[in-house]
C-alpha cells in the first residue's frame, strides 16, 4: 500500500507493458479499455483497498473488486500479479489453452483474485449488490467495488440494478464507469448515445462523482473522496473520463483499438512510450 | 402394485414455502429473494419470520439472479423465487455466466412451471425450462411430485453446495410421498415395482403415472414405476436396471419432448442397450389458456395417455 503518486505511476507504466505485451503474445485481447483503466486499477490495488492477495473466495473484512466489463481482462490480471495474487510468469498465458488467464475473467480456472466471471456485458453491478447486501449481513463494513464499460450502460440490467441499490441503500457500494466515449462499433455517441450520464444515476439516487481517470493523483484522491460518501445511505457513482489506449500514442482515442493486437513493429513502439518500473514478465 | 393414496391435495409451491422457512431456521445464513411474486411462491412465513434476510427486487429478474449470485460471496445461500419462465429463459445468460461457469451456490427456485400453471397461457407456460437447465455444466435438475417432496428437496438443495435448479408448480396435487421422508438429490425413487414396462416419471407426472399402473394392473400389465425427482445428476443406474427387467419404458413429464427428463432416459439407452421407449411430453408445441386439467388431458399429459403409451410400447418389445 502506498500514497506516493510516483511510485503509482511507476507501477502503472509496468502494467501497461504487461498489457500490450499479453495482448501481443497472444495476437488477441482488448488493449484499449486495459489501458485507459489501468491508473484506476493500479490505485486500487496499491493504494485504496484493503484487501489479502492470499486470496478466499469470501472476502470477509476485506474491500472487494468486480470487473464488470471483463474484456479489459489484461489490466486485471496484471494488476493481480503484480499485486501478489499469482506469479507475474503466469501473465504469458493470457489467452492461450489450459491457461488460468482466460480471454474474460473467470472462477472456473480458480485464479486468485477473481470472484465471479464477466465478458457478456451488464451483469456486474448486480452482482456488486449482491456482495455488498452480503457484507451487511455479516456485519462486515468494508466497500464493494466495481467498474464498467460507458458502452456496458446500454445493457438493460444496468438499470435494473441502478433502480435496486438506492431504494435498498446499498451505501457500501462504489460504482465507476469507464467514460471514454468509445465502443466497439465507433463512438458511443454514434452507435447509442448514452445521454447525460450525471443526471440519470442523480434521478436514479445515486450520489455522482466525476473523476479524471488518466492522473493518477486525481484518481488516488477521487477514489479517497468516494470513500468519504459512502456510508450515507447512498450507492456512490464515479463517472471516470479516460482515454482508450491511454499511455500509447498511437493507441490513444480511437474504439478502433478496442479488441486489436498490436503487431512486432506496433509492440516496440508502444514499450519504448513506457518506462520497465518492476521488471517484465 | 404398491398402494398409494392421499387424504390432502397441497400445492408444491407450498411445499416450497414451508420448506424454505424451515431451511432458513437451520441455516441462518439462508437468504431469499423474490421478483414481486411473494404470494405466487409462498414466501411470505420466511419473510415474517426473517425480514433482515430477505430481498425484494422488484420486477427484475436479471438484477436478482445477479444479486443472489453476490450474495454467495460471504457464505450465504440465496434462494431466489419467481415464476418458472422467468427464472430460466428470460435470465439465461445471467444464470450461465453469473451462476454456473461462476459455480456460486444459488438455488434458483421456480413455481407455476409447464401447462399446469392454466389459464395464464403460453406466455407464462415454460416447457422448455428442463432442457435449458441441464444443458448448464454444474446445474442440478430437482423436479419434485408433490407437497411433501418439493418441502423435503427444499430444505436438502440448502444442504447442498452448488447451483441448483429447483421446478414446482401451481396446481393442488395429492400428497402421496411420506412426510418424513429424506431428499437424496440425484437418487431415483422406486414407486412401485413391477415386471412388464418401466415407467420413468417427474414431477406432476408422478402422480399419473401411479393411476396408470393401476389401470394397467386390472389389465393384468405389471408396471414398474421410477420417480426421477432430479433429473440431473441422473440415476441412470437405476433406470437401466428397471427397463434391463422389464425391455420397455415410458417417460412422462410436463415438458417439451424435446430437452427433457425422455431425452435423458433415452440417451443412457443408447449409450448402453437400446430398449423401445414412448414419450409423454408435449409435443414440441407451446401450451395455451385453459384449466390445468383441460390442458393436461388436451397434450397427453394423464393416467389415460400413460396407459396407452404402455400398450404400445409393450407391442413394439422384440
Amino acid at each position: 500500500m502506498t500514497q506516493d503518486i510516483q511510485e503509482l505511476k511507476g507501477i502503472a507504466s509496468q502494467v501497461r507493458r504487461d498489457v500490450v505485451r499479453m495482448v501481443h503474445g497472444s495476437q488477441s485481447g482488448h488493449p484499449g479499455g486495459s489501458l485507459g483503466c489501468t491508473d484506476f486499477l493500479v490505485a486500487l490495488y496499491f493504494s485504496v483497498m484493503k484487501h489479502d492477495p492470499s486470496f478466499n473466495m469470501d472476502g470477509v473484512n476485506e474491500d472487494l473488486f468486480f470487473l464488470s466489463n471483463g474484456h479489459i481482462s489484461p489490466v486485471f490480471y496484471s494488476v493481480l500479479a503484480r499485486s501478489g495474487y499469482f506469479g507475474v510468469a503466469e501473465l504469458a498465458t493470457f489467452r492461450k489453452l489450459d491457461s488460468r488467464l482466460q480471454g474474460h475473467p473467470t472462477t472456473h480456472e480458480h485464479l486468485p483474485g477473481i470472484r465471479i466471471a464477466s465478458g457478456s456485458l451488464g451483469q456486474g453491478l448486480s452482482v456488486g449488490i449482491g456482495a455488498a447486501l452480503s457484507k451487511k449481513l455479516n456485519g462486515d463494513d468494508r466497500l464493494v467495488f466495481t467498474l464498467h464499460g460507458d458502452g456496458e450502460l446500454q445493457e438493460g440490467q444496468i438499470w435494473e440494478a441502478a433502480m435496486f441499490a438506492p431504494h435498498n441503500r446499498v451505501d457500501n457500494l462504489i460504482a465507476t464507469v469507464d467514460v471514454n466515449g468509445q465502443q466497439i462499433d465507433g463512438p458511443t455517441k454514434v452507435v447509442l448515445s448514452l445521454g447525460d450520464l450525471h443526471a440519470k444515476f442523480a434521478a436514479f439516487g445515486w450520489e455522482v462523482m466525476e473523476m479524471k481517470g488518466n492522473d493518477m493523483a486525481a484518481v488516488v484522491e477521487g477514489l479517497q473522496k468516494a470513500i468519504g460518501l459512502s456510508g450515507n445511505g447512498k450507492p456512490v457513482v464515479i463517472l471516470m473520463q479516460t482515454d482508450m489506449g491511454a499511455g500509447v500514442d498511437f493507441m490513444m482515442g480511437s474504439h478502433k483499438w478496442h479488441g486489436v493486437a498490436p503487431n512486432d513493429a506496433q509492440l516496440e513502439q508502444a514499450l519504448n512510450q513506457l518506462e520497465e518500473s518492476l521488471g517484465d514478465y | 402394485m404398491t398402494k398409494y393414496t392421499y387424504t390432502e391435495k397441497k400445492d408444491t409451491r407450498s411445499g416450497f414455502g414451508a420448506g424454505l422457512l424451515e431451511a432458513g431456521k437451520r441455516n441462518p445464513k439462508v437468504v431469499a429473494l423474490c421478483a414481486d411474486l411473494v404470494g405466487s411462491l409462498k414466501m411470505q412465513d420466511f419473510i415474517n419470520a426473517f425480514p433482515e434476510r430477505f430481498v425484494q427486487v422488484g420486477i427484475a429478474e436479471a438484477n436478482m439472479m445477479g444479486i443472489a449470485a453476490g450474495l454467495t460471496i460471504g457464505g450465504h445461500v440465496p434462494f431466489t423465487g419467481t415464476f418458472a419462465n422467468f427464472s430460466t429463459g428470460r435470465v439465461y445468460d445471467q444464470i450461465r455466466q453469473s451462476i454456473a461457469y461462476s459455480d456460486k451456490n444459488v438455488k434458483i427456485c421456480a413455481s407455476h412451471a409447464g401447462l399446469t400453471l392454466g389459464e395464464d397461457g403460453a406466455t407464462h407456460q415454460i416447457l422448455e425450462d428442463i432442457g435449458m437447465m441441464k444443458m448448464l455444466p454444474g446445474m442440478t435438475v430437482i423436479n419434485p411430485c408433490d407437497y411433501n417432496q418439493t418441502k423435503a428437496a427444499t430444505i436438502a438443495i440448502a444442504e447442498h453446495h452448488g447451483p441448483v435448479y429447483l421446478r414446482f408448480g401451481r396446481p393442488v396435487v395429492p400428497i402421496f410421498t411420506p412426510a418424513d421422508q429424506v431428499f437424496e438429490i440425484g437418487k431415483a425413487w422406486m414407486v412401485s415395482e413391477g415386471t412388464d414396462v418401466t415407467i420413468v416419471a417427474t414431477g406432476h407426472l408422478v402422480w399419473e403415472a401411479i393411476q396408470a399402473g393401476e389401470q394397467l394392473e386390472a389389465m393384468g400389465i405389471s408396471a414398474e414405476i421410477i420417480n426421477i425427482h432430479t433429473i440431473k445428476p441422473f440415476d441412470e443406474e437405476a433406470v437401466l436396471r428397471s427397463i434391463a427387467k422389464t425391455g420397455c419404458v415410458v417417460t412422462a413429464e410436463e415438458h417439451n419432448r424435446l430437452g427433457g427428463l425422455g431425452d435423458s432416459v433415452a440417451q443412457a439407452l443408447v449409450k448402453n442397450k437400446p430398449a423401445p421407449q414412448e414419450y409423454i411430453a408435449v409435443n414440441d408445441s407451446f401450451g395455451e389458456s385453459g384449466t390445468p386439467e383441460q390442458l393436461m388431458t388436451k397434450y397427453g399429459l394423464d393416467a389415460k395417455h400413460i396407459v396407452a403409451a404402455a400398450q404400445k410400447v409393450i407391442q413394439r418389445k422384440g
